[in-house]
Formats: C-alpha cells, sequence, structure tokens
C-alpha cells in the first residue's frame, strides 16, 4: 500500500471522475431495460448511427491515403516541425474554428461556393462533410504514419536498388509490407476520432440533411426536455461508446506490430 | 505505373510538388477565405474592424478569462496527480504500468460526448441526492457559472492522455531512479528531490504537456456546452449567429496563436536537445 501512495491521488480521482459518469451513463441507458437501447436501433436514431458510421469509414480511408502522401513528402522536408505542429493543432484542437473556415469558404454564402455557383446546402451534403472531417483527419494521419515513414530505413532502399528492384518493387515489396500494420492502424484512428466528433458538425449547424448520432445524443440531452429523451440519449452515448471499444480492440494490436520495426 | 516501373522515368521532385501543391490548395484556401471574409464587407470595403473590435465585445474578454482560467486550474491540477503517479511507477510500483497506460487511454476510447452525458447526468443525480445534506453546497459552489471546477475535472480526464504522453517522453530521458537514491543518499527530503531535482530535468516536458493543455481546453467545445457553461469556444459559436465575421476572426486568431505557441515549444526542446 505504502508503495504506491504516490500513485494513489490519480487512481481515486479517475476513478471519480471517470467512473462515476461512467455508471451514470449505463445506468441511465438502462432504467427501462432494454426499451433505450431498442429504440436507438430504429427509426431516425439507426439513420444517424449508420450516417456517422458511413461518414467515418469513408473520411478514414480517403484520410489515410492523402494523409500517408502528404507524410512522406513532409517528413524529409525543411518545413517539417512547422507542418507537423499545424498538423497537431488542426488534428486535436481544431473543432469549431475549423468549422466556420469552411463555413466562410463553401457555406451558403461562401466565398468559393458563390464564385462557383454551388448549390444551397452543399457544405452540409454527405460530399460536403467528409470535405471538412478531411480537414482534421488528414494532419491525424501525417501525425500517425510519420513515425513509420521515419522507420523506414534508407539502407533498405538501397538494397533493394542494388539488388536490381525499380521504385515500384521497393514500394510494393519492401516499404508497403512494413507500413501495412501502421497504416491499417491509421485508418481505425481516423474512424474513431471521425466518429465522436461532435463540436465541427455542431458549429456548421450540421444535421438538417445529414444526422450525425453525436448530434443526436446532444439534442437528447438538451433540446427534447420531454421525459425520457434523456435516458435515449444516455443509450446514445453508450453505442458510441461500445463502437469506439470494438475500435481500439482493432487499433492496439496493429500499433504493436506497426512500432515492431521502428527500433 | 509504367511510368513509374523503368527507373528515375519521374523524378521524386516532381511528385513532391503536386503534393506539396495539392496540399497547400486544400489547407489554405479555407484559411485565405477566412482571412477575407474577416476584413472585407462589401458596404465598408477593406477593414480591420472585426479584429479590433474584439477587445470591446460584450463576453470575448469575461469567456477567454474564464478558459484561460479553467487551463491554468486543469493544468495545475492534472500536474499534481499525474507527476506523483508517473515518479511512482518507475520507482516502487512498477507493476502499476500498466493499469497507468490504461486510465490515460481511457478517454480517447469514450467520445467526449458520451462522456459529457454520463457526466451531466452524474451531475444532476448528485444534486438530488445530496440535496438535503451540506455538501449540496459544495456542489452547487463546484458548479457555478463563474468558475465551474466541475468543467476542470472534465477536463483533467479529457488531457489525461497528452499529459502522459509528454511526461513519458520526458522520463525517458533521464534515469529517474538513480537521480533519486543519489539526492536521498545524500540526505535530501522528499519535497526537495521533487522541487530541486526532478522537476528541473522535466521543464520542457511539463513545458509540452502545460501548453497541450491549455491548447486543448481553449479550443474545447462539446463539454462545455452541453454542461452549459461559456467559455471562449462555446462564446465564438454563440456569437457566429449576430456577428459572423467576428466569430470568424476570433477563430483565425486562436488557431494561429495555438500554432505559434506550439511551434515555439517544440523549438525550444529541440535546442535543449541538441546541446
Amino acid at each position: 500500500m505504502k508503495r504506491i501512495i504516490g500513485a494513489l491521488p490519480l487512481l481515486v480521482f479517475t476513478a471519480l471522475a471517470l467512473g462515476i459518469p461512467a455508471i451514470a451513463m449505463v445506468a441511465g441507458a438502462f432504467d427501462r431495460g432494454m426499451g433505450n437501447l431498442a429504440l436507438t436501433m430504429q427509426g431516425g436514431y439507426l439513420l444517424a448511427l449508420l450516417n456517422s458510421v458511413k461518414l467515418s469509414a469513408v473520411v478514414a480511408v480517403l484520410g489515410a491515403i492523402l494523409g500517408t502522401f502528404l507524410a512522406q513528402v513532409v517528413v524529409r522536408s525543411r518545413f517539417r516541425e512547422a507542418v507537423l505542429t499545424a498538423s497537431g493543432v488542426l488534428a486535436n484542437f481544431g473543432g469549431v474554428p475549423l468549422a466556420f473556415f469552411w463555413v466562410a469558404t463553401l457555406g451558403n454564402s461562401g466565398m468559393i461556393s458563390s464564385l462557383l455557383g454551388l448549390p444551397f446546402g452543399t457544405l452540409f451534403s454527405f460530399w460536403g462533410l467528409a470535405l471538412v472531417y478531411l480537414y482534421f483527419s488528414i494532419p491525424l494521419m501525417v501525425l500517425a504514419i510519420a513515425p513509420a515513414l521515419d522507420g523506414l530505413k534508407p539502407q533498405w532502399r538501397e538494397a533493394a536498388m542494388n539488388s536490381g528492384a525499380s521504385a515500384w518493387h521497393y514500394w510494393r515489396y519492401v516499404a508497403l509490407p512494413v507500413l501495412t500494420p501502421g497504416l491499417l492502424g491509421g485508418v481505425v484512428l481516423l474512424f474513431g476520432s471521425a466518429f465522436a466528433a461532435y463540436a465541427t458538425a455542431a458549429a456548421m449547424g450540421a444535421g438538417t440533411v445529414l444526422p450525425l448520432i453525436t448530434l443526436k445524443i446532444a439534442a437528447a440531452l438538451s433540446g427534447d426536455v420531454q421525459t425520457g429523451y434523456e435516458s435515449v440519449g444516455l443509450a446514445l452515448a453508450l453505442d458510441m461508446v461500445v463502437v469506439a471499444a470494438l475500435v481500439m480492440v482493432v487499433y492496439v494490436p496493429l500499433q504493436r506490430r506497426s512500432t515492431r520495426w521502428l527500433q | 505505373m509504367a511510368a513509374v516501373t523503368s527507373r528515375g522515368a519521374v523524378r521524386p521532385g516532381r511528385w513532391h510538388v503536386a503534393v506539396w501543391a495539392l496540399a497547400a490548395l486544400y489547407f489554405l484556401v479555407p484559411l485565405a477565405c477566412s482571412v477575407w471574409f474577416t476584413v472585407y464587407n462589401s458596404a465598408q470595403g477593406l477593414s480591420l474592424e472585426p479584429y479590433t473590435e474584439l477587445l470591446v465585445t460584450e463576453g470575448f474578454t469575461a469567456s477567454l478569462l474564464l478558459s484561460l482560467g479553467l487551463a491554468a486550474a486543469t493544468i495545475v491540477l492534472v500536474l499534481a496527480l499525474m507527476l506523483p503517479a508517473m515518479i511512482t511507477v518507475r520507482l516502487a510500483a512498477p507493476g502499476l504500468r500498466p493499469v497507468l497506460e490504461v486510465v490515460c487511454t481511457l478517454p480517447l476510447v469514450i467520445p467526449p460526448i458520451a462522456f459529457v452525458s454520463g457526466f451531466g447526468k452524474s451531475l444532476a443525480v448528485g444534486n438530488e441526492l445530496l440535496a438535503p445534506t451540506p455538501f449540496w453546497a459544495t456542489l452547487t459552489a463546484m458548479r457555478s457559472t463563474t468558475f465551474p471546477l466541475v468543467l476542470v475535472f472534465a477536463y483533467v480526464i479529457l488531457v489525461l492522455p497528452f499529459v502522459y504522453r509528454a511526461l513519458d517522453a520526458g522520463l525517458r530521458t533521464m534515469d529517474v531512479r538513480t537521480l533519486v537514491e543519489a539526492a536521498r543518499n545524500l540526505g535530501a527530503s522528499w519535497p526537495h528531490v521533487m522541487f530541486r531535482v526532478l522537476i528541473p530535468n522535466l521543464r520542457s516536458a511539463l513545458a509540452s504537456a502545460a501548453f497541450l493543455s491549455l491548447a486543448l481546453v481553449l479550443g474545447e467545445y462539446t463539454m462545455a456546452s452541453l454542461l452549459g457553461y461559456q467559455p471562449f469556444a462555446v462564446w465564438i459559436v454563440t456569437i457566429s449567429g449576430s456577428k459572423g465575421q467576428m466569430s470568424v476572426a476570433a477563430s483565425v486568431l486562436s488557431l494561429v496563436l495555438i500554432w505559434a505557441l506550439l511551434l515555439s515549444i517544440s523549438g525550444i526542446s529541440r535546442k535543449r536537445a541538441s546541446k
């Protein structure tokens, strides 16, 4: 007991500040048996959940591919530090500001949308929202994949070239297999972050065209004061935690494998 | 793929330039449009008014001060909890390390909106349960809108993963056990070891942990808005309806400032490392 006394305050604090809300969420979600959870699996709620999953999947795959190309260019450039820091800002702290950036650019009275004559509401459609979500997903991929790209030793490339391999052969048979766990891990990470994103969609005022589960939770918790809606919100939150936990179960082993080559 | 298979047919320079150009287009155009949107309107032409007016607009100083205060309290509390825990794990209880790692990754697994739903619910339940007891006044004080301590607790949970990673990186660069044993053998007390030996060695790790927390708290919207408080990010959204230009101006300013702040921190720590 005496040995762990220094760690005790932290453990007690998290048990209280994280544990109590978790219990409250689960208890609230089940306060009418399975009724709340059943409700979240039909109608508008199910649609929102599926929209969130679809949007996150598209953003994750596109973001991972584009982010890897960008990272490959960035890691060996002069601007490495500036770009990586900017990536950190957009990936972790962007939230509200980047929503306004896109509203000013492609929103209903945005500069580019009036230049191009885009129809009303383009930004709030599925692909519009995907474009906005990529604005924090691509930087997140740059951050996630940069260590793996740093780990590609120049000697491997030289060895491949000396053995007569072309650049294509090198990427296909040497670099890509080493990067694969990192790439898949990146896809999963991006999925999780897009799935959890609320601030951006809320600040844009999205949701009328494309309902998302995070917006539904917020509406159930604050807007709809009718009794019972709060527990539906908690049940939706529980759905989200289950999806996020599944994501983590896939992510952790991939992350372990991707660091194997980095020593 | 024909162009790529013959070695050297595509010089690496060319696709690098293409990627840079596309990335610049995608990331800088919205930023440029936002800046243009804030400085130009058809009535007055070019003017920097939204930026100068920010300072005197109602709510700006109050919300910014609230955010800074919340950030300061979060940083103090999270470091006070994390530093002893991480040092204990290194010195006395290595078996606890996986536990600490899981605890500090959990906040990444739980989406903030799910966390806040449970958090709000437990505050409401606590309010009812504690109503007949003297603790009710304490809880009410912790929920006050002038300085919501409950929000600080939530933010500490939120920043745990970032602080853990920053401190872990700092502790890796030094031999904690040898330093502590040497100091203790020379007769230093525990507080002395902590403040005169360990913390000075961790300066850059502490700085990066603090600034990451600051940036995270300044930009946090989800939890604050759903718990009904109005720090900076919530204020920006609140005024966006009536003062669109100003909310975009505040967005641009906050992101650029955070970026400059973090860049200078990473510059300082790299200079230290290369010495």
